[in-house]
């Protein structure tokens, strides 16, 4: 009898311990979104302009140098930082100023961002200053975008063709 | 830190007391919670190797070659996946059971900490190989898991471009990314055997395979589970979608709801918190750290018991350094040494016995010298013979509540301490009834191997054995729980109304007596051997 009690036993303990295996391997449901809402994804990766024009050497500093380094223009690798914004629906979203990477400042500056949107129809600014202008804009582009609910947009940006959506 | 362990240890005293009376201690699956791991750890290799037959990699060949396993060969290879998923849950259960319990027992200082501290990196190789498998599905859950887990890494400056880039948009991905990711899927479950074997490297035969029958049972289980709620997919990935409602593994995928309630830098300073509080656990007050055995050369005949007996490895024999004429000596590594006098129970030297010369064996604890525990028993002695010695461990029940008349007390730092020669002296020098030595429950010896070693000494099965002329039923040994004062107390009147039955035995002489009393109260080391 206490045999067989002890069997029930190791099976139930056995059953519970497959139990919590199974449940918590797939349970409770998590919402990781909040419904009837959208994601815009604005992500690149873009290097600016350098932040001192190039300079073109003259013969004396060109003597100077050693004959392998006798480069005609002198250009400094430090690139400007970018001016990144993003209006949704005429109300500001997102500004930023985008250093450059790299230990001496000549890697190109990166975005990524997110953000959870009301589904529907939105229209999205864009404005980005990736020059040594101090003021306006390199790239502007106004798209008008329907975001079903659930969906994922995305937000890119390539320097022969602008901004891209996706 | 005590207080928190103060909670947990009497909570795990009854369970595994409970658990031993439901499994019995040999099959208790929590004294055997590291070699459950290992266990789970080979059903999820050989599981995975098989699913990796089928598994093809490419972005939409990922989750067609899980599905076709889930629903068209669900009688193997879809068993296998459930097998696969549902062992790894089962690894991070006795895991993190395993670390609960050393942490409430205090199992993590002084020569411990090495076991402590490798076992942090295995925590994280564990969490590391389930999440990179959750990624291979490639459904709405790998979806959510890779990109959160991407932000959430490119949050520290190291990576060229935002990893999470990959994932922007359906045409960012490409099939060379599956290739990655079982290569990580399987180099990280690599790292983590080579891990496991660095967290036994200081213990000294680790128990590494659960007992056959607990290893059935547990894989039937499993086999169950997997055969009545077999593992499934979410929905395909679609990277122009945001995965909403998810079916979280909580056991891998627990912190990740963190990721959208915290800040990415938050989440990142609260792990690395835990993960170095965690393995600076062995160092945090309060500490103690009894002093570490010693060998006094002189008595020390090389004869390598010590090091075959100690629970981790610390003591090692090398060549002879003082001239006398054995081939070894043995020599203690501090950092290794948990003061358990293991070695001074297994040290032929540490006789009683001695008298001609003062009882110094080849190696002792210089807290619990064998001398002082002598005089100590020799001071309990009673004449009539109706008395039982109670040799119980000081990580058992606790001696002092254990004071009864015809029961004289002594705390051991652990049963396996004791020389059997001790019995044999209590028997026939200090007019003992019966001895009865009472460690921690079987299974679950505080220093590993003490119980062990001492139910095979006083079998004859190890040396030293106990002598053949020291009656066996006189001698009784058990194990018991912190908590089981009641029981150990009925058990030694029980066994004390026993000894008292049997025929007397043979009496100590005046002589022996004599020369018993007069060096117990001060007139020191004048007697027979």
């Amino acid at each position: 009898m206490i045999r067989a009690l002890r069997y029930v036993g190791q099976a139930a303990v056995l059953a519970a311990f497959v139990a919590v295996v199974g449940f918590f391997s797939s349970n409770p449901s998590f919402r990781h979104f909040p419904e009837g809402e959208a994601l815009l994804k604005v992500s690149f990766s873009h290097g600016g302009d350098r932040k001192v024009e190039c300079r073109k050497r003259t013969r004396e500093e060109l003597a100077e140098l050693a004959a392998n380094m006798r480069s005609a223009l002198d250009c400094p690798r430090e690139r400007v930082e970018l001016r990144f914004e993003i209006d949704l629906d005429g109300v500001p979203l997102y500004q930023a100023l985008l250093p450059p990477t790299g230990l001496a400042g000549d890697g190109p500056s990166r975005v990524y961002e997110r953000f959870a949107l009301p589904a529907g129809r939105h229209v999205l600014d864009l404005r980005l200053r990736d020059s040594r202008r101090s003021e306006g804009f390199d790239h502007v582009a106004r798209e008008a975008v329907e975001f079903a609910a659930g969906e994922s947009v995305a937000v890119d940006f390539r320097g022969g063709e602008g901004f891209i959506i996706r | 830190m005590t207080a928190l362990q103060r909670i947990l240890r009497p909570a795990f005293w009854r369970l595994d007391d409970w658990t031993s009376r439901v499994f019995g201690a040999a099959w208790n699956p929590l004294y055997n919670l590291g070699a459950l791991g290992f266990f789970f750890y080979w059903i999820v290799a050989i599981s995975g190797i098989y699913v990796y037959v089928f598994f093809d990699t490419g972005v939409t060949e990922a989750y067609d070659s899980v599905a076709y396993m889930t629903e068209d060969q669900w009688y193997l290879a879809g068993v296998m996946r459930s097998l696969h998923r549902y062992a790894g849950d089962a690894m991070v259960v006795v895991m993190v059971l395993h670390l609960i319990r050393e942490f409430a027992y205090d199992r993590l200082r002084g020569a411990r900490w090495f076991s402590w501290l490798t076992g942090v990196p295995i925590i994280l190789l564990v969490l590391a190989s389930g999440i990179t498998g959750y990624w291979l599905v490639w459904d709405q859950l790998a979806q959510y898991v890779a990109i959160a887990t991407t932000e959430w890494l490119d949050w520290l400056p190291i990576f060229g471009e935002p990893v999470a880039r990959n994932f922007l948009a359906p045409d960012a991905l490409d099939d060379r990314f599956f290739t990655w990711l079982v290569f990580l899927h399987i180099a990280v479950p690599l790292l983590l055997l080579l891990a496991l074997w660095l967290h036994l490297q200081r213990v000294s035969r680790p128990r590494i395979n659960p007992p056959r029958g607990l290893a059935a049972a547990s894989f039937t289980a499993l086999l169950v589970l997997s055969l009545v709620v077999p593992a499934t997919s979410h929905a395909p990935a679609d990277l122009a979608k945001v995965p909403t409602v998810l079916d979280l593994d909580w056991f891998y995928l627990g912190f990740y709801p963190l990721l959208d309630l915290w800040s990415h830098g938050t989440v990142w300073v609260t792990a690395a918190i835990l993960t170095l509080t965690l393995a600076a656990m062995p160092w945090l007050p309060p500490f103690r750290r009894p002093a570490v055995a010693q060998v006094d050369l002189d008595n020390c005949n090389g004869c390598a018991r010590c090091a075959e007996d100690c629970p981790f490895n610390a003591i090692s024999m090398e060549h002879r350094t003082d001239g006398k004429p054995f081939d070894r000596e043995a020599v203690v590594k501090d950092s290794l040494c948990v003061s358990c006098g293991i070695c001074a129970g297994s040290c032929p030297t540490a006789t009683p016995f001695r008298r001609a010369a003062a009882l110094v064996p080849g190696i002792e604890l210089p807290d619990a010298t064998l001398a002082a525990l002598r005089d100590r028993l020799d001071r309990m002695a009673d004449a009539d013979g109706q008395q039982v010695y109670l040799l119980a461990c000081e990580h058992g029940v606790r001696p002092e509540t254990l004071q009864r008349p015809g029961v004289a007390v002594a705390a051991l730092p652990c049963v396996g301490a004791l020389p059997p020669s001790f019995i044999d002296y209590l028997l026939s020098r200090c007019g003992a009834a019966g001895v009865y030595l009472a460690g921690c429950a079987e299974g679950n010896c505080h220093f590993r191997l003490g119980d062990t070693w001492t139910e095979a000494r006083l079998d004859r099965q190890r040396d030293p054995g106990l002598r053949k002329r020291v009656p066996r039923e006189r001698v009784r040994c058990d194990g018991f729980e912190p908590h089981q004062s009641a029981r150990l107390r009925r058990s030694v009147a029980t066994f004390l109304d026993n000894v008292r039955e049997l025929p007397p035995q043979e009496i100590p002489s005046a002589r022996q007596l004599g020369a018993r009393f007069g060096r117990a109260h001060g007139d020191g080391g004048v007697g027979s051997s």
